[in-house]
Formats: structure tokens, sequence, C-alpha cells
């Protein structure tokens, strides 16, 4: 028996080895303000601008934390603190593009959007309206209402058309095609389908449509298959990915309680899946919502309300900005045009941020539950 | 309200490869019956097969006669979701619906069947099948949550509830317990000596002291080599089995004298 005494490890104050130093709290933010000092008379010296100015200062902070944070903290940390600055600065450069074309469209759009603009077509504007109206300083007339309802009833339709036709091709290739020659060539034609350029689509529906109707048939429905012809891939694509990553065990659970195969799909697979779907099914219609090229051809370019599908020219909110800067209503004064192209392409943005926000309702509601 | 089974000369295929060969064995009614065997021996796929679960694999077929009270289940015209509704299955890893509630995955066999149920008769059918599943107490308050939201144990037996809700004849057990703490085991395991008062139990584990403990009789299936065919190598009572086994590989199986 040895008994162990326990003296006091003496506790001289020594610095822990496990430590390194460190930055100052002040550091990084001192430096942010000399690269802006810096930046600023950096910019000034070969005449000011803002780009120029950030451009400087965001070089000259990266650089300078770098430098800073290696020195004190040694290399490892310094290259970490480089790439982490790095890829802020990336995500701050995306958001650029996105934030200077939300500020224009709000800027040049919301002037537009009056109670005319939203409730009455364009029936009966002509050149000489918009030369009054510039004239005598009063609002301008005329409106997009004809082109919301034709965008609304056309994409309607293709939707219709391709959530089916799309989600049964889907459920085909997960559920009962695997390793099928058919499966395999359906999708390699819905890889091949996602890439055709959308003009392409349009004139094959008004081919197909002049083959049975007549040539020049120029109607909504026509636009709807065109752009069906561009939704259905991107809804097989993304039904596809969202079934596939159903877990197996839910469809053996279901089987194993002698359901059959087709109620397993509907019952237990889709609900599982439907998040996902639905927001695929609206990035799908987002994507046709803003196709102008297809329309043109198929459903040409009214200025009257239509709402009837299966008759008459119709008009869609893309066609009708592309005419309101292409051939602007009054040749001379084409600031009315302007404004309502502007106020159109405002009126898209909201219809396809709506469609967004719907989407993550359904997920919302659909989503499988959790909690206790 | 439970049937036995026979299976004679049965051998199970996925493409060319055999991955069990030549089973001979007769199930009792109202019994547990125990498989166990080395990781990769074919009990999993043979239990599959006593339901036609192993069907939903692709390239994986049978040859032989599996007889459910004397009706072969690979007779033609027989459809894989009758034989299903009569033998129920239980997983490994609990997988209850996560798009129900509890209550609603109690009567999945029952919903998605399309078969129509008054409020009564499903309440009544949920709490028996809760009670048979131990479960009742826990969960009573509390129908309408999420099954995801109990914990595994519970989520094992809400599934055991859910498959006794169809009122099968037999239920196979593909290791219900290895991904269970000891408590929601013997949870299980109590389960299991209650259940086969009504049913005809078939559990595969790979845990031996669970064998021992739960099951009338034990079946060990063995390997030959990794690419060779499973066998069965030994059936007899579970007591036998484990203290005077007459193959001398279930002895080093079962001391742990294996490899």
């Amino acid at each position: 028996m040895s008994t162990t005494t326990l003296t006091p490890t003496p506790t001289p104050t020594r610095r822990n080895r496990l430590s390194k130093g460190r930055l100052p709290r002040w550091a990084i933010p001192a430096v942010g303000l000399a690269a802006l000092i810096l930046g600023a008379a950096g910019s000034t010296l070969g005449g000011f601008s803002v780009a120029s100015f950030l451009i400087y200062a965001a070089l000259l902070f990266v650089v300078g934390a770098t430098l800073a944070t290696t020195a004190v903290e040694g290399r490892r940390q310094g290259t970490n603190s480089f790439f982490k600055y790095l890829v802020v600065g990336a995500f701050l450069l995306a958001l650029i593009p996105l934030v200077s074309v939300l500020y224009t469209v709000l800027e040049r759009g919301l002037p537009g959007m009056t109670s005319d603009f939203l409730f009455h077509s364009m029936n009966g504007m002509t050149g000489a309206v918009d030369n009054e109206t510039v004239a005598a300083g009063t609002p301008v007339l005329g409106g997009a209402y004809h082109a919301v309802v034709g965008t609304l009833l056309i994409t309607l339709c293709s939707t219709v058309i391709s959530v089916p036709v799309g989600m049964l091709a889907a459920i085909y290739l997960v559920e009962y095609g695997q390793g099928k020659m058919l499966s395999r060539g359906i999708t390699f034609f819905v890889d091949v389908m996602t890439g055709i350029p959308s003009i392409v689509a349009g004139l094959f529906a008004a081919a197909l449509f002049g083959l049975m109707f007549g040539p020049s048939t120029r109607m909504g429905i026509v636009a709807a298959v065109a752009l069906s012809v561009l939704m259905i891939p991107t809804v097989v694509r993304s039904t596809e990915e969202m079934l596939k990553i159903v877990p197996n065990e839910l469809r053996e659970a279901s089987y194993a309680l002698g359901v059959r195969k087709w109620r397993t799909i509907t019952k237990v697979v889709i609900p599982t899946a439907i998040s996902g779907i639905a927001s695929g099914v609206t990035l799908a219609i987002a994507r046709v919502i803003g196709e102008t090229a297809p329309i043109l051809v198929t459903a040409g370019l009214a200025n009257s309300i239509n709402f009837n599908v299966f008759s008459n020219w119709m008009a869609t909110l893309p066609t009708f900005i592309y005419y309101q800067i292409l051939n602007p209503t009054s040749p001379t004064n084409i600031d009315p045009s302007a404004q309502r192209a502007w106020a159109a392409a405002l009126l898209l943005i909201i219809m396809v941020m709506v469609l967004n926000l719907g989407a993550r309702l359904i997920a919302r509601i659909f989503s499988p539950k959790t909690g206790r | 309200m439970s049937k036995r089974i026979d299976v004679s000369d049965l051998n199970v295929y996925y493409s060319k490869f055999r991955a069990v060969e030549d089973v001979n064995i007769k199930i009792d009614a109202k019994s547990v019956t125990a498989f166990i065997g080395p990781s990769g021996c074919g009990k999993s796929t043979f239990l599959r097969t006593l339901n036609r679960m192993h069907e939903v694999i692709p390239g994986a077929t049978v040859e032989g006669k599996v007889l459910l009270d004397g009706d072969n289940l690979y007779d033609a015209g027989v459809d894989p979701v009758t034989v299903r509704s009569q033998i129920g299955m239980v997983f490994q890893r609990p997988n209850p619906f996560p798009t129900m509630s509890i209550r609603d995955n109690v009567l999945a066999g029952v919903k998605l069947n399309a078969r129509r149920i008054g409020k009564s008769d499903a309440d009544d059918l949920v709490e028996s099948s809760l009670r048979g599943a131990n479960l009742w107490n826990e969960v009573k308050d509390r129908l309408d949550k999420p099954g995801s939201g109990l914990s595994g144990g519970q989520q094992q037996r809400l599934c055991i509830a859910r498959t006794i809700a169809v009122k099968p004849q037999v239920i196979l057990m593909d290791e219900p317990c290895s991904a269970l703490d000891p408590i929601s085991t013997l949870a299980i395991e109590d389960l299991i000596n209650e259940m086969k008062n009504d049913y005809t139990v078939v559990i595969v584990t790979h845990n031996m002291q669970q064998a021992a403990r739960v099951s009338d009789k034990t079946a060990f299936f063995n390997i030959a080599g990794t690419g060779k065919p499973g066998k069965l190598i030994e059936f007899d009572e579970t007591a036998t089995i484990f203290n005077n086994p007459s193959v001398k590989a279930t002895e080093d199986y079962v001391s742990g004298r294996f490899g």
C-alpha cells in the first residue's frame, strides 16, 4: 500500500500552451474603417465613383484583414479569414443584380400601377390618346387588364395540361419503370426537352394546330400547349427527384399491410413528397409565365379583353411589355408606353412572387408533421 | 386467428444468384419461432418470402412451396396483396407514415385499402390495436399527434399496432428490436410473449438471448462462405438449440465460438 500525497500543483501564471494569439475585438472593424477611408482616398485620385470606391475598399479590407489575422493569429487562421471574406464578398456580389433589378422595376413600375392600368385594356387606345394625355399632363390611360387575363388563363391551361402528364410520367419512371428501356428513354428525352429553346416549343405548337385547324391558327390554347411543352420536363424532373427520396421503408410498410401498389402511391408516397412536388410545379409555372417568344407565335397579340382561350388572339404580360417597348402606341410620345411596360413588368414579378409564396404555403400545409 | 406455415424445398434467387437454398420448415400456429444466424445468411430474405415481400425487390424470385394452412402462397392466381393482408410484417427500423397521426397510422391498413369504417368502429379498432401493442396508455391523449413524434420504441410498437389492426394470421418481425434501447426491447419482448396467444409469430434476431427469451422454436441459418447460398442448418425446440444442438455449427454459433 502506498499512500499518495496530494501536493497542490504549483500554479505559476504561465501561458496556456493550447492558446494562441488572438486579434482584439476592435481590430477587424478598425481594418474595415481604414479600408473605407483609404478606398475613398484611392478612388478620388482617379475621379471619384461609388463603384471604384467600393471595389478599392473591399480589396483593401480583404488584404488588410487577412494580413492582420496572419500576423497575430498565425497562417492557418489568416487563410481561413481570407476565404471567409471572399465567400461573403461573392454573396454580396450575387445580391447586387437581384436588388438592383427589384429596385429599378419598383422605381419605374410603381408610378404606372394605377387602377386604370390594372382594370382597363388597351382597347381603343391609339397614339392620339397618348399624345393628348402627355400634352395635358393627365394620368396615362389604358392598361394591361387584358394581358393579365391572358397570362392567367394561358398559364392555368398549361398547368392543367402539364401537371397531370408530368406527375404521372414521373410516377411511371420511379415506381414502375425502374431499369426498363422505356423509362431510360423517357429520362433521356425529358433531359433533352428541358434544354429546347422556348421559340421551338412555340413553333411546334403553332405548326401542330396549323395542321389541325389551318395555317396561322392563333388562340390561347395553342400558347398553353406550347408552354406545356416547356413545363412538362421540369415537372417530370422535379417530381421524379421528390418521389425518389421517399424512403422505400414506407412503401414496404404499406405493402406489408396488404395495400395495393396504386393506393400505396397515391396515399403514402405522394403525400410524403407533396411539398417538394408543389414547389417543383410552382418553379415550372414561374419558368413559363414570363415566356414571350412562344406566345407571340401562338397566341398573337390582342389589345382587347378575351376570356376565351379557344378563339381569337390573346395577349399576355410579356408580349404586352414587348410590344409597348418595341412598338410604342404613340411613336412620338413613348413615355406612356414605357410606363405601362414597367408597370407590367412589376406586375409579372409580383405574380411570380405570389406563386412562390403560395408554393411555400402548400409545402407548409402538406409537409409531414413533426412535434409531440 | 392464426395459421401454421409449412415450407418445402424453398429456394430464393436474386436474379441468377441463389440466396437461400432448400429450406424445409414447419412453423406451428400460435407459437413464436426465431431465426438466428450470422449476417448475410439469408434469414431476412427467407422471412420476406413468407409474405411475398421479396417481390418488392427487382429480380427476386422463389422456387418451392409455402403453405399457409395448406394453401400455397405461390400458386398461380394468388394475389400477393391477399397474402400480405393475412401475413403482416414489422420491420427493423420503425417506419410510421410521417404524414399521418398516431390514430391514422393504426387505421392505415383499413383506410389505405379504402374500406369504409364507422367512427365508433374505428375508435374501437384503434384502442384495441394500441392496447394489443401495449401503447394505449402512453398515447391515448395524443392520438391526433403525428406518429413520428414518438420515441423509437413507441414508434416500433405503433408499427406493431398498425400490423395487428388488419387482423393478420401471422406476424413476421425482421429484427424488430435492433434499433431500440434495452427498455423498449423488453417492452417489445413482453408484447411478443402476449401476442403468441393470438398469432403465429416469426422473428429474425441477431440477439441470441432474445431468441432464447421469446421463442418456442429456433431455426439456425448459416452460410458456407461469401457468394454461397444460405441454408437452414438446424430447427428445433429453443431449449434444444441452445443447450444441446445436434449440429456442430449451431453449437459454435450459440456459444459464441463462431468463425
